[in-house]
């Protein structure tokens, strides 16, 4: 009996140990494969795109779902290694200098009473402050807002020189030193595998600010640019060139290189239409009125006195009609700065009506109105008295949007010319150096020309529905990063002949619904 | 005895998981030991169960049988596609029996069974890749059956009677695959309800054409489990009106239906000694058509069709008597999962599977014996799909290759008077 017993047991604790197994489990070595690549220290340089930067902040559900720490997740299975990132103290994404809010928080979109929904920041204080600092090395050394200078510049992670101004917040939190720069803090890893995507913010802080910064093409010193100026693509070739070859040492057996998206492909600048205006019949009339004058007299006036072209007159011409579709009035610094000769005879305005048609123009299809102006164009911010008659003062009506909410086609030019040569120089050198290269350009205008399928939906650009871009309306929400850990995975199995799985992107979030806001 | 104890403790220290389909084929030792075939045999109290009208049968006036079974699962998944691989975690389940019967006379038996048929319980890692299908369920039902075995005449004999069922249901899902709140945590809801009742029936003829030769016959009724007033738990839901639910407590009505089944079996007696038993079960799932969570409150329904077929299972089983007080048993059976292509869902995740079972008894006296079960559950490896899982109405598969299998050791007592 006893000995039914024990053999009994002994064959039920047999079987019990027995788990299930797949004939081809992913979980063993072999069934991907890493190719030529070793990932077992991964280390990713860029700038708040390789950080998981999104809704306007960087917190911690963002840095989870930034792109490298996706691939790194799917790294795991050919041999990857654990990949550190800086990581916030919260969800807030708010970021304070010894106390002091420097930055504000994430973007939710909140809706009101009326049901009408718009991006707020989410409610709450912020308990990342950038004098805490980080001990350690991080594989993630995304630096929101650094442009492709910054990398090679030592003091950027100096936390006294960012309220000067001369280093940057996210670096200061986890720079090895105060003089220490980034790409120097990650080399230093000696990184198996890297990623490289800088070079964004050398035209969008141009970009983002309706071109109101230079375009500093010619001049080689980036220690005079300003935060929205275009830096000089010589200037960017040399650094990129530098900091790439310090990633891409005898040590490393590859990496990822990314171009620059065009940036009239993001929902910043795709959203706010140009013709944005409803108007009904009685304003509609009185700013015929108030534009009629200008329209059939002043112009022709001054084109009478040589001051205008018959081109300049064309493009002055505001017209305003009741129904729909009406265009924004905005300044275009490009035009000539008709007010003085209007504070004269045999004019004769007042200055602050003078100012309002100095360099007015209606918009056309070829502006691009930015996203920072939906809250801007339509509301009133006074009256002023024309001919007997009080004129209200209407933002992108009758007062011209400013310059920092218009890009122009002038300046979209500028920006597409810098970003040609930027990514000329970063696919050049991805094949020079037999790197993985990830066409971020085209994928973004393939997710804004027909969107990007995936299993649940297809992913698009278009603002808060698209699913791609974040609250920002410049940033990727964890959907639109993971597509491009995706794309940069097929990249790298491409190029290394590695066998690397890629990730659902339905799983990850589009935009964040909430109504926790001020 | 002592030792006895010891090694069923032993198996439940080393259990790593449990799952299993929602029957549970774990009734009665004897039984099991034989590939869970009992409609024909007649052996102890066991018969309450598996066919009633066969108590007045049995020898003495007074017959009970107990036991209790561990059920020990492991379910793999992974995705190649993806990477994604997971497995169940730890958990065990205890499906137990008791079944007594009292003769009252020579024609007449009364006797009652209580057990656990259905039941299911899997437990997957938290928001792992099928989430938003289940995270974690667990169903209870058990059945009170009070019953009568009468004898026709010398070669048919009837039984059946009421059955009152009370039942309980956890089940717990992430809302989407990708909805979280403003701290990241995924957003869910876990609804559970207990003391849930109903009523059903059973019925059964044996047909005993000679000392050998036995047939039996047993019909359960379907039983439809209505949870109305049921919690509905939501929890890490973003604070926002574009989101369908709110955090907090909702009443929620569903149903699940436990379904009818009949077994039709043969026993033979080749030797005094030796006796085979062959079965065919089958279970009426088609009633399985979706799971339907309501709220009340008017939070949009959760819609999860599961278009259960009707599903059979065969088997076969022996047992031999090595001494007067010691039996040796075994068996087989083959058990066709009730899911269809396309409707494989995580929360059951069982294909076809075949059960190798063995067991013994030993008499302890002569009013006194253990019965000792275990059934070993195969389940070939399958690439499989939930195809009717919606977002924004548009259906979104869940698929992979799951593996799994199931380890049921039974310990069991039958007493006679």
């Amino acid at each position: 009996m006893k000995k039914y017993i024990f053999l009994s047991a002994l064959a039920s604790l047999a079987l019990i140990g027995c788990e299930p197994e797949f004939d081809s489990s992913i979980e063993e070595g072999d069934f991907y494969s890493a190719g030529d690549a070793d990932f077992s220290n991964f280390v990713s340089v860029g700038n708040s795109l390789t950080a998981g930067y999104a809704d306007n902040a960087l917190y911690v559900e963002g840095q989870l779902n930034s792109f490298p720490n996706i691939m790194a997740g799917q790294f795991e299975l050919v041999g990857g290694g654990e990949f550190k990132q800086p990581l916030m103290e919260d969800n807030l994404g708010g970021l304070k200098l010894n106390g002091n809010l420097i930055q504000g928080n994430r973007l939710v979109l909140a809706i009101n009473e009326n049901g009408m929904p718009s991006p707020r920041p989410l409610a709450g204080d912020p308990q990342t402050d950038i004098s805490n600092q980080l001990s350690g090395s991080f594989n993630n050394m995304g630096v929101p807002g650094a442009k492709s200078f910054h990398f090679v510049a030592p003091g950027y992670g100096s936390v006294p020189g960012v309220a000067q101004g001369t280093a940057n917040p996210y670096f200061a939190r986890f720079a090895s030193s105060a003089e220490a720069t980034v790409i120097g803090d990650a080399a230093a890893q000696q990184p198996s595998f890297f990623s490289f995507w800088i070079g964004n913010n050398d035209i969008l802080g141009y970009a983002t600010s309706g071109g109101s910064g230079e375009n500093q093409q010619g001049n080689f010193n980036p220690a005079t640019y300003g935060p929205n100026d275009i830096t000089d693509i010589n200037v960017f070739a040399n650094v990129y060139s530098q900091a790439l070859n310090s990633m891409n040492t005898e040590t490393t057996s590859g990496g990822v290189v990314f171009n620059i998206p065009n940036v009239t492909n993001i929902p910043f600048f795709t959203t706010v239409p140009v013709n944005p205006i409803p108007l009904d019949a009685q304003t509609a009339g009185g700013l015929a009125q108030f534009y009629g004058l200008y329209n059939n007299q002043i112009l022709p006036g001054l084109q009478g006195f040589g001051l205008l072209s018959a081109d300049e007159v064309a493009a002055r011409q505001v017209n305003f009609q009741a129904g729909e579709g009406n265009f924004v009035t905005v300044r275009d610094e490009s035009l000539t700065d008709i007010a003085p000769f209007l504070q004269n005879p045999p004019f004769n305005l007042p200055p602050e009506l003078a100012s309002l048609f100095g360099q007015v123009r209606q918009a056309t299809e070829n502006d691009l109105i930015t996203l920072t102006a939906s809250s801007v164009i339509g509301s009133p911010i006074g009256q002023i008295e024309f001919m007997g008659n009080q004129i209200p003062l209407i933002n992108g009506i009758t007062v011209p949007l400013a310059d920092q909410f218009v890009l122009t086609p002038q300046e979209q030019m500028q920006i597409t010319q810098a970003q040609i040569a930027y990514n000329s120089t970063i696919e050049g050198l991805a094949n020079q150096n037999n790197l993985a290269f990830v066409n971020v350009d085209a994928i973004l205008a393939e997710a804004s020309n027909s969107g990007v399928s995936y299993n649940g939906g297809v992913l698009s650009t278009e603002f808060a529905t698209g699913g791609a871009f974040s609250l920002d309306g410049v940033h990727l929400t964890p959907r639109g990063y993971a597509l491009i850990a995706n794309r940069a995975i097929q990249a790298i199995n491409q190029t290394y002949n590695a066998d690397i799985p890629q990730v659902d992107i339905g799983y990850y979030r589009t935009i964040m619904p909430s109504n926790n806001v001020d | 005895m002592k030792k006895l104890v010891l090694s069923s403790l032993l198996f439940l220290a080393f259990a790593s998981a449990y799952a299993g389909g929602y029957r549970v084929g774990a009734q009665g030792q004897r039984a099991l030991a034989m590939g869970h075939s009992g409609v024909a045999v007649v052996s102890n109290a066991e018969l309450a169960f598996f066919n009633p009208s066969g108590l007045i049968h049995l020898e003495n006036r007074l017959n009970i049988s107990a036991g209790v079974t561990g059920v020990f699962s492991n379910v793999r998944y992974q995705n190649s596609n993806t990477g994604q691989f997971t497995e169940t975690d730890s958990a065990i389940s205890t499906p137990f029996y008791l079944n007594a019967s009292y003769k009252i006379n020579d024609w007449l038996a009364a006797g009652i069974s209580v057990s656990t048929p259905y039941g299911s319980q899997v437990e997957w890692p938290r928001d792992w890749a099928g989430s938003h299908l289940v995270n974690e369920i667990e169903l209870a039902a058990i059945f009170v059956q009070p019953l009568v075995s009468i004898k026709i005449n010398d070669y048919l004999s009837v039984g059946g009677g009421p059955i009152f069922v009370t039942g309980s249901v956890n089940f717990n899902r992430n809302l989407t695959r990708s909805l979280v709140n403003e701290e990241g945590a995924r957003s869910n809801v876990e609804i559970d309800d207990s003391g849930i009742t109903n009523w059903g029936w059973g019925a059964s003829f044996m047909f005993t054409p000679s000392d050998k030769l036995t047939i039996g016959f047993n019909y359960r009724s379907e039983i439809m489990m209505n949870a109305e007033g049921g919690e509905a738990t939501f929890t890490n839901v973003p604070n926002s009106p574009a989101v369908p639910a709110q955090n907090g407590v909702v009443p929620f009505n569903a149903s699940l239906p436990l379904p009818a089944e009949w077994s039709l079996g043969a026993s033979y007696q080749f030797s005094d000694k030796f006796m085979a038993t062959i079965e065919y079960n089958r279970t009426l799932w088609n009633v399985y058509e979706s799971l339907d969570i309501n709220f009340p409150s008017g939070a949009p329904s959760s819609i999860n069709p599961r278009n259960y077929k009707d599903a059979s299972i065969y088997r076969i089983g022996a047992q031999y008597e090595v001494t007067n007080r010691f039996t040796l048993r075994g068996g087989y059976y083959l058990d066709e999962s009730p899911v269809q292509a396309g409707y494989f869902a995580p929360e059951t995740p069982r294909n076809d599977a075949m059960g190798f079972t063995g067991g013994f008894s030993f008499d302890v006296s002569e009013k006194f014996a253990v019965d000792f079960s275990f059934l070993y559950l195969r389940f070939d490896e399958v690439d499989a799909s939930y195809d009717f899982y919606s977002e924004d109405g548009q259906e979104i598969p869940f698929g992979g290759t799951y593996k799994s299998n199931a380890f049921l050791p039974g310990l069991g007592i039958t007493y006679k008077l």
